[in-house]
């Protein structure tokens, strides 16, 4: 049955659907746990101690984070190497390219590819800058994201790379979760009248979460 | 009318194709896009030139045989077959770009006739039911619910011309064998053999190199006969199943 799943596309495009709205959920927790920075430093390094005893007793200190973390480098590894391996048979599926051309699907249709590969490089920088500290602008404070979160907003880099990867993650999840819903077989006419707004929405309101951040710091409403 | 045509001509599927321009004149509005090629054909028939090579065959929008990308539409602008397209859909002078359907799976044979016998591997894999032949059994024996029927029809109503996979920016079959596959699966005739079926026709789908479904829509906006796109979703949903309970 993992033979057949691996094999097929439809079985390739089921693994991409489920690691895909793995990362989604994940997202969405990590959006609104970002939204405590609008409550003071205070709230938002507390939760950031309390991320690392959630669990405890029963499991070890730390422990339930990094059960995150390897689930979720187990998704964006699935998800990453069956883009990769879909997207090469695409490829080759279609050798020759129209001389006529004519613009096709949508914008976020279109550039599933190169925003997928836009935001594997930015979950690098990221967790160089935010989790190791190693490319972080200023002295990097462990348990302390509300000092850390200023410090790269306060950069133009920082804020243009983190604008462009969350721009690309909106147009990423609004086409990438209607077609997960399509690949796992729930799609139907009527279904789909309400699938692919609810898409647009939850990406809307993903991109407008993760932005507020760095347009705050920007403003100087964090400081 | 007076046309250019841009007509892409290869003399084998080892050759090397190219565009070439030709001139028409004196085409009729109500001229089907097959006659115009017709029209041209007798003019490079007259000067000793080579025919352009087209499929066709029942000029009726039913049989499937007809293909040609018009100026990057599969089947041109209009949602028809290109048979049942009429020059009324031009201008006086236009130019029109005139290709074959593009897909690995479906090499070149001569200038815009491709093989599609990889649709027909595709059937023979799966797209039968194992009932016996004979006379017709009596019609109330197996009901079948009024939307189911729908369905089938729906899906029954795919003439398997490959305007689909020419649309497919990734040359994928999905739109195609998701029509076959739903349209005998919905029913109960099709039940014995429901989930070999669709394991055994996507299996053959990818086995003749068509690419994966990225949802574009692109072929369900090409589509002649107005197969929906959420059947794709349909066969993904019967796949998983089938995967599920044979559990291969």
């Amino acid at each position: 049955m993992t033979r057949t799943l691996w094999d097929s596309t439809i079985g390739k495009k089921t693994v991409m659907a489920v690691s895909g709205l793995i990362m989604l959920l994940y997202l969405f927790a990590h959006m609104f746990a970002n939204l405590k920075i609008f409550f003071g430093p205070e709230e938002i390094n507390r939760y950031a101690h309390w991320l690392r005893t959630l669990g405890e007793p029963f499991l070890h200190y730390e422990w339930t984070l990094w059960l995150v973390r390897v689930v979720l480098v187990a998704a964006v590894v699935a998800h990453a190497t069956s883009a990769y391996q879909l997207s090469r048979r695409d490829i080759r599926a279609r050798p020759t390219s129209y001389v006529h051309k004519r613009r096709g699907a949508t914008f976020a249709t279109r550039t599933m590819r190169w925003g997928g590969v836009i935001l594997g490089l930015f979950i690098v920088w990221h967790i160089l800058d935010l989790t190791t500290g190693t490319v972080h602008p200023g002295g990097y404070e462990h348990l302390r994201p509300y000092q850390n979160v200023i410090d790269t907003f306060s950069t133009w880099y920082g804020n243009v790379i983190y604008l462009v990867a969350v721009t690309a993650l909106g147009f990423h999840v609004r086409h990438g979760l209607w077609s997960a819903a399509q690949t796992l077989g729930v799609g139907t006419a009527t279904r789909d009248r309400v699938l692919k707004p609810l898409a647009t929405g939850l990406a809307l309101v993903l991109t407008a979460g993760f932005v507020s951040v760095p347009v705050a710091v920007m403003t100087g409403l964090v400081s | 009318m007076k046309l250019t045509l841009r007509v892409w001509r290869q003399k084998n599927a080892a050759a090397d194709g190219a565009m070439s321009t030709y001139e028409v004149d004196g085409i009729s509005r109500d001229m089907s896009f097959l006659e115009m090629l017709d029209t041209l054909n007798e003019e490079l028939i007259v000067k000793g030139e080579d025919p352009v090579a087209f499929d066709h065959d029942c000029r009726e929008g039913i049989c499937g045989a007809c293909s040609l990308v018009i100026n990057g539409d599969a089947h041109g602008p209009e949602r028809t077959t290109t048979c049942q397209l009429h020059m009324r859909s031009f201008e006086d002078g236009d130019t029109i770009d005139i290709e074959p359907w593009r897909a690995s799976a479906f090499p070149v044979v001569k200038d815009l006739v491709v093989d599609r016998s990889a649709f027909d591997r595709i059937i023979q894999s799966g797209g039968y039911i194992s009932a016996p032949t004979g006379s017709a059994p009596e019609a109330h024996a197996a009901p079948v619910p009024k939307p189911d029927a729908d369905s089938a029809f729906e899906h029954a109503e795919c003439i398997g011309c490959g305007a689909c996979v020419a649309a497919c920016p990734n040359g994928s079959a999905m739109l195609f064998t998701s029509a076959k596959v739903n349209h005998l699966n919905v029913l109960p005739q099709g039940a014995p053999e429901r989930e070999t079926r669709v394991l055994d026709m996507v299996a053959q789908m990818d086995e003749e190199g068509f690419g994966g479904c990225t949802l574009t829509g692109e072929c369900a906006t090409a589509c002649p006969k107005g197969i929906p796109l959420p059947s794709i979703s349909a066969m993904n949903k019967e796949w998983l199943r089938a995967t599920r309970k044979v559990g291969r």
